[in-house]
């Protein structure tokens, strides 16, 4: 084979060295990917591990003087806010799917369809904006509902986008299979389609989660920040993301070192949730492929 | 001789009056009326976003009218406010990292779908996808404490001294909390985007365009170069565009790396500034009415630019899969 290469004309030979080269250079591009994560990753693990104790979880930060002290509440705070844009968003979200996917041929569906995919691509910051202008300046105070609003708005067109593509995925004979056997409208959807497309569903949601549990541009002015327990939800609340980004352009090291401690559990959360979300998905692919 | 047995009386089919009609649509299609009552409810959300960007932003606009997005100033102190400084920030920014991202981006989407064994795909398609994961604020921490000192000692000094330093858009080197470094930082965060779109674009590629360019004669790159390619321009286009519509919206990584420098400058080597960041920076402590209006405005300008973007995007996609199918 090399040898008939190497008597190949030149011409021909310079193409098939072109052909190695752009071989060579999407490797190249494969690489200048994979190194900033694996160095992002790196950074946030070593640094991280260093500074995360126990009582990083379980105490409330120190005045920056005195050094020490925990993110509990921050971590209570993510929890709640992200625990009210997913009580909100799942209803609106699936429901926005189901109705896309099952009866959404006309105006109002395909208008809910264009406006899902543009809010999908909603700058966090706008969402954090119309938060703030309707909720915040409303109530007189930063609080936790008004972030927990304020990432539903960017939880919902996912979970939406997701429920309606994996709701397309069931064939077409299960509805009619089941509609010609008199059952009803609802429970052709509830326990038949949706059943069936449970496992897409769960992970379209846990993906949609694990994007707004890293949010951190829609809660700096929504639910705002907190040195104390989060004291209801009509109150101001600490979240890591926000805490990681005060932490990390404030002036002292030791908040530095808290700051990647917390990207830490952060990181650990969201990318937990991703790849159980795509483990779940792998197994329903493949459970698809084989029946 | 009996008569035959009249049989029972039916119920009649259709309900009479228009009440009970209803109540029998009702009962047999509640569910869709359900759901369609949380699908008008995203229709009313979107509608809100938009009223209350118009509404809270409407004193700058009275104040200046459309000329607020070519001013200059912006002093709090003074009630002076002007959007340019901003918005050409985010555009320097999402546009060198547009330029990065997108030969990196074919370059993985090449590979993926053409060159990359079956068994190494999933996990490599795995990987770039879990770039996409990773929290803003934690690409902005690294951006603060490992790229922009990297950037100020080793790739600044290393720009400056080869010919590209003598470019317009580079000027003498200072800190390293600049436009370069918030570039950088974004075109890492829209490679997943932009690869994973076109990879779909790649794939959509029929089969025997491909073959037919290789049993010419062809070599790979020939066939990527004049069938793929060109074959998925539209596809490419559309996916860098949306890559775009990603940039302009980052805030965290931005406000972390961008330098927060108020000003109007063309410079990649200075510290900067973009709407994101100016919003994330003082939205919270505006105490004026117009300083609140001018940043609510800003966002107002920031969502039509990424709504223009992404329904572009969107259309192109579509277009595309029309023709195909």
């Amino acid at each position: 084979m090399s040898s008939r290469v190497e008597q190949a004309p030149l011409r021909l030979r310079v193409r098939l060295a072109r052909d190695r080269l752009l071989v060579g250079l999407c490797v190249v591009a494969l690489a200048l990917a994979i190194i900033p994560l694996i160095w992002v990753l790196w950074e946030v693990v070593a640094v991280g591990t260093s500074h995360l104790s126990v009582e990083f979880f379980t105490t409330l930060p120190e005045p920056p003087t005195r050094g020490g002290g925990g993110w509990a509440h921050a971590m209570v705070g993510s929890a709640v806010v992200v625990g009210i844009a997913v009580a909100m968003g799942i209803p609106v979200g699936v429901g926005t799917g189901i109705y896309m996917s099952e009866y959404g041929n006309n105006p109002l569906g395909r208008t809910t369809r264009f406006l899902c995919e543009v809010m999908a691509g909603l700058p966090s910051i706008v969402a954090g904006i119309v938060a703030y202008g309707l909720i915040v300046v409303t109530m007189g105070r930063f609080s936790a509902f008004a972030g927990g609003v304020a990432l539903a708005v960017l939880f919902v067109p996912i979970v939406a986008i997701t429920t309606q593509e994996a709701l397309q995925m069931i064939p077409r004979h299960q509805r009619e299979a089941s509609l010609a056997l008199g059952v009803a409208e609802a429970p052709t959807t509830l326990r038949v389609i949706l059943p069936a497309a449970m496992g897409n569903v769960l992970t379209g949601i846990m993906i949609a989660t694990a994007r707004v549990a890293g949010e951190t541009a829609p809660l700096l002015f929504t639910a705002f920040n907190s040195r104390y327990w989060m004291e209801g939800i009509d109150q101001p609340t600490a979240t890591i993301p926000v805490n990681i980004y005060a932490y990390a352009i404030s002036p002292f090291e030791h908040w530095h070192a808290q700051a990647w401690a917390g990207a830490l559990v952060l990181v650990a959360a969201v990318l937990l949730l991703n790849v159980a979300a795509r483990t779940l998905w792998a197994r329903r692919a493949r459970f698809m492929a084989g029946g | 001789m009996g008569t035959a047995p009249t049989p029972p009386q039916r119920p009649p089919l259709q309900p009479r009056t228009g009440r009970e009609r209803w109540a029998d649509e009702f009962r047999r299609r509640w569910f869709r009326y359900a759901t369609g009552v949380l699908a008008a409810l995203v229709v009313a959300t979107a509608l809100a976003i938009l009223w209350e960007l118009w509404d809270g932003s409407g004193p700058a606009w009275s104040e200046w009218g459309l000329s607020f997005v070519w001013r200059t100033e912006w002093n709090p102190v003074t009630g002076q406010f002007g959007a340019l400084p901003f918005v050409v920030g985010t555009l320097l920014t999402s546009a060198m990292a547009l330029a990065i991202a997108l030969p990196v981006s074919l370059g993985i989407a090449i590979l993926l779908t053409e060159y990359a064994p079956r068994r190494l795909k999933d996990p490599l398609i795995f990987v770039v996808e879990l770039l996409a994961a990773v929290p803003s604020v934690v690409f902005g921490l690294w951006g603060i404490f490992v790229l922009a000192p990297l950037v100020q000692r080793h790739v600044i000094p290393f720009l400056a001294a080869t010919p590209l330093g003598l470019l317009p858009i580079f000027g003498e080197p200072g800190s390293g909390y600049t436009l370069l470094t918030a570039s950088l930082i974004l075109a890492i965060m829209i490679i997943p985007i932009i690869a994973s779109l076109s990879r779909e674009v790649l794939m959509a590629v029929p089969r025997d365009q491909k073959e037919g360019a290789l049993a010419l004669g062809c070599t790979r790159w020939e066939s990527m170069r004049y069938v793929v390619l060109s074959y998925g321009r539209a596809g490419i286009f559309s996916a860098a565009v949306l890559g775009l519509g990603r940039a302009l919206g980052e805030t965290m990584a931005t406000t972390m790396t961008i330098g927060n420098r108020l000003g109007l400058t063309f410079d990649y080597f200075e510290a900067g500034n973009s709407m994101t960041a100016i919003i994330a920076n003082e939205l919270r402590e505006a105490a004026s009415e117009i300083h609140v209006a001018s940043l609510v405005a800003i966002g107002l300008i920031l969502f039509v630019l990424s709504f223009v973007l992404n329904t572009l995007g969107r259309l192109i996609i579509m277009r595309v899969h029309t023709r195909d199918t």
